[in-house]
């Protein structure tokens, strides 16, 4: 008697749940229905780019504040998912770091695999986000500003080793972070994110210079 | 035309000048700047052209059929013109979908005018070159509400449906970079991209940003577009596939990110970056 109450009980539950789930993802479902019929894929940007993957999904669920357990889970995941560079440098060129900083084209569908539609490499859009060298004032604020990176964390390798990690994946340190997944995604080469490791953490870039 | 068209823009900046410290409503210094410009602009905004253009488009019969835009419903009934731009999107019974002005004139040059679909939405946007007719009825009958507040219809439960499926559309993150258009425009705290001020257009405070000014002359490139075109750029720079001209999807965005305006006074076609 007792299960059975149970079961009645759990019963009702599950279809007050269900009713629930219904009511709040039937503007969802018919967004996620809407989105695949009016939208058409052009060059590299498919229809695919319309699918959630765990992050994003987690993301959306929960507004981007997934309860910790989830975002410490998809985190992990994201960092173990990081490739480092073979020879274990991490440091490039910071001049050309600057440039790629600077350029914000690319991924678009306009763009091709790696390259803009004007045959540059990608770039990173940093400068739409954050402030980081002293000659540009024209930098967004999105993000945290940049300045003096390492002058104020400290040059050594663990904060190579963060700089690089955050650039390839924003998502493994914050989950719902809105910066871009650059390495994870192969929106940027594993080459230009050594130049833009340098551009915060060498001791000569003007980010710590001036 | 276009040179002259600069040159006038320029006399027009000339004469303007002292800037009135009043203009300037942002507190971001350099936001602020073009705030200035942009006000000396609307003195004398190119879009009044596009808005003549418009007026004789609608009024004059074209298409396979010969026929005017003057039974065109705009949802005030065939052939209203004024005020009907602030009160759409709604709910259209004829096509048992919510339609925002662009969609709707579309419609009507289809159905009424017998212009082929494929072809309107084949190369829909301004270039150096051209500019669609859309483009025009849609700054033609966008002037004819200047000064009305948006008041777009919610008493339908299409209407009402629209915006909470333009709502999830807002905040959906995907694409290459993990962007929804509240990466950008749901922000608080006044945040800019570059020098770009970013309102957050999911408060009703700063929600009018999203549509005032369109359709709007556009300095970069120096041409008319329309609300159809910023989404559709805003799509590309979110890394996302290619939204569909005119489509229900863009519909239900609009109406979103109009009905967090309304209440707003639409000031008419204007000026954009």
């Amino acid at each position: 008697m007792k299960k059975i109450a149970t079961a009645v009980t759990l019963g009702a539950g599950v279809v007050v749940l269900a009713a629930c789930a219904a009511m709040q993802s039937a503007p969802r479902d018919r967004a996620l229905a809407l989105m695949e019929r009016d939208f058409h894929p052009v060059g590299i940007a498919g229809m695919d780019r319309l699918k959630e993957d765990a992050v994003t999904a987690a993301c959306n669920k929960y507004n981007d504040n997934p309860p910790a357990d989830v975002a410490k889970k998809l985190q992990a995941q994201q960092y173990a998912a990081i490739k480092w560079p073979a020879d274990g440098k991490l440091m490039g060129d910071w001049k050309v770091g600057e440039k790629i900083a600077q350029r914000g084209r690319g991924m678009t569908w306009r763009d091709k695999p790696g390259k803009t539609s004007r045959g540059e490499d990608n770039g990173g859009g940093c400068y739409n986000c954050h402030q980081i060298g002293p000659d540009t004032d024209s930098f967004g604020t999105i993000g945290p500003s940049l300045y003096q990176f390492a002058k104020l964390r400290g040059y050594g390798a663990d904060i190579q080793r963060y700089a690089y990690a955050k650039i390839y994946n924003a998502k493994a340190y914050s989950v719902c972070s809105q910066m871009p997944r650059f390495g994870h995604v192969d929106a940027l080469e594993e080459d230009q994110i050594q130049d833009l490791v340098a551009l915060l953490m060498d001791p000569k870039s003007p980010v710590n210079s001036r | 035309m276009r040179q002259a068209l600069m040159l006038g823009v320029a006399a027009a900046i000339a004469a303007a000048a002292p800037w009135p410290q009043a203009m300037a409503q942002s507190e971001d210094p350099v936001a602020a700047d073009f705030d200035k410009f942009r006000a000396i602009m609307e003195e004398a905004n190119p879009a009044e052209l596009f808005e003549a253009k418009g007026e004789q488009l609608w009024k004059t019969p074209g298409g396979p059929k010969k026929q005017s835009l003057e039974k065109c419903d705009l949802g005030l009934g065939p052939g209203v013109v004024k005020g009907a731009y602030v009160q759409m999107p709604r709910y259209f019974a004829d096509v048992d979908r919510v339609m925002d002005a662009e969609a709707r004139i579309v419609h009507c040059m289809v159905t009424l005018q017998g212009f082929e679909l494929d072809k309107l939405d084949d190369k829909p946007f301004s270039s150096a070159t051209k500019t669609p007719d859309p483009v025009s009825i849609t700054t033609y009958v966008a002037a004819q509400s200047a000064g009305m507040k948006f008041a777009p219809s919610q008493s339908h439960p299409k209407e009402k449906e629209a915006y909470e499926v333009g709502k999830e559309i807002f905040f959906y993150r995907a694409g290459a970079y993990d962007f929804a258009c509240a990466s950008c425009h749901g922000l608080d705290g006044g945040k800019r991209i570059r020098t770009q001020p970013l309102p957050n257009f999911a408060k009703p405070e700063t929600a009018a940003s999203a549509v005032m000014g369109w359709p709007g002359y556009r300095m970069t490139g120096g041409v008319m577009h329309t609300l159809q075109w910023r989404l559709n750029d805003c799509f590309r720079q979110q890394r996302f596939p290619e939204p569909d001209y005119t489509s229900e999807m863009l519909s239900n965005l609009i109406t979103y990110l109009t009905v967090n305006a309304q209440g707003q006074v639409y000031k008419g076609p204007g000026i954009k970056r």
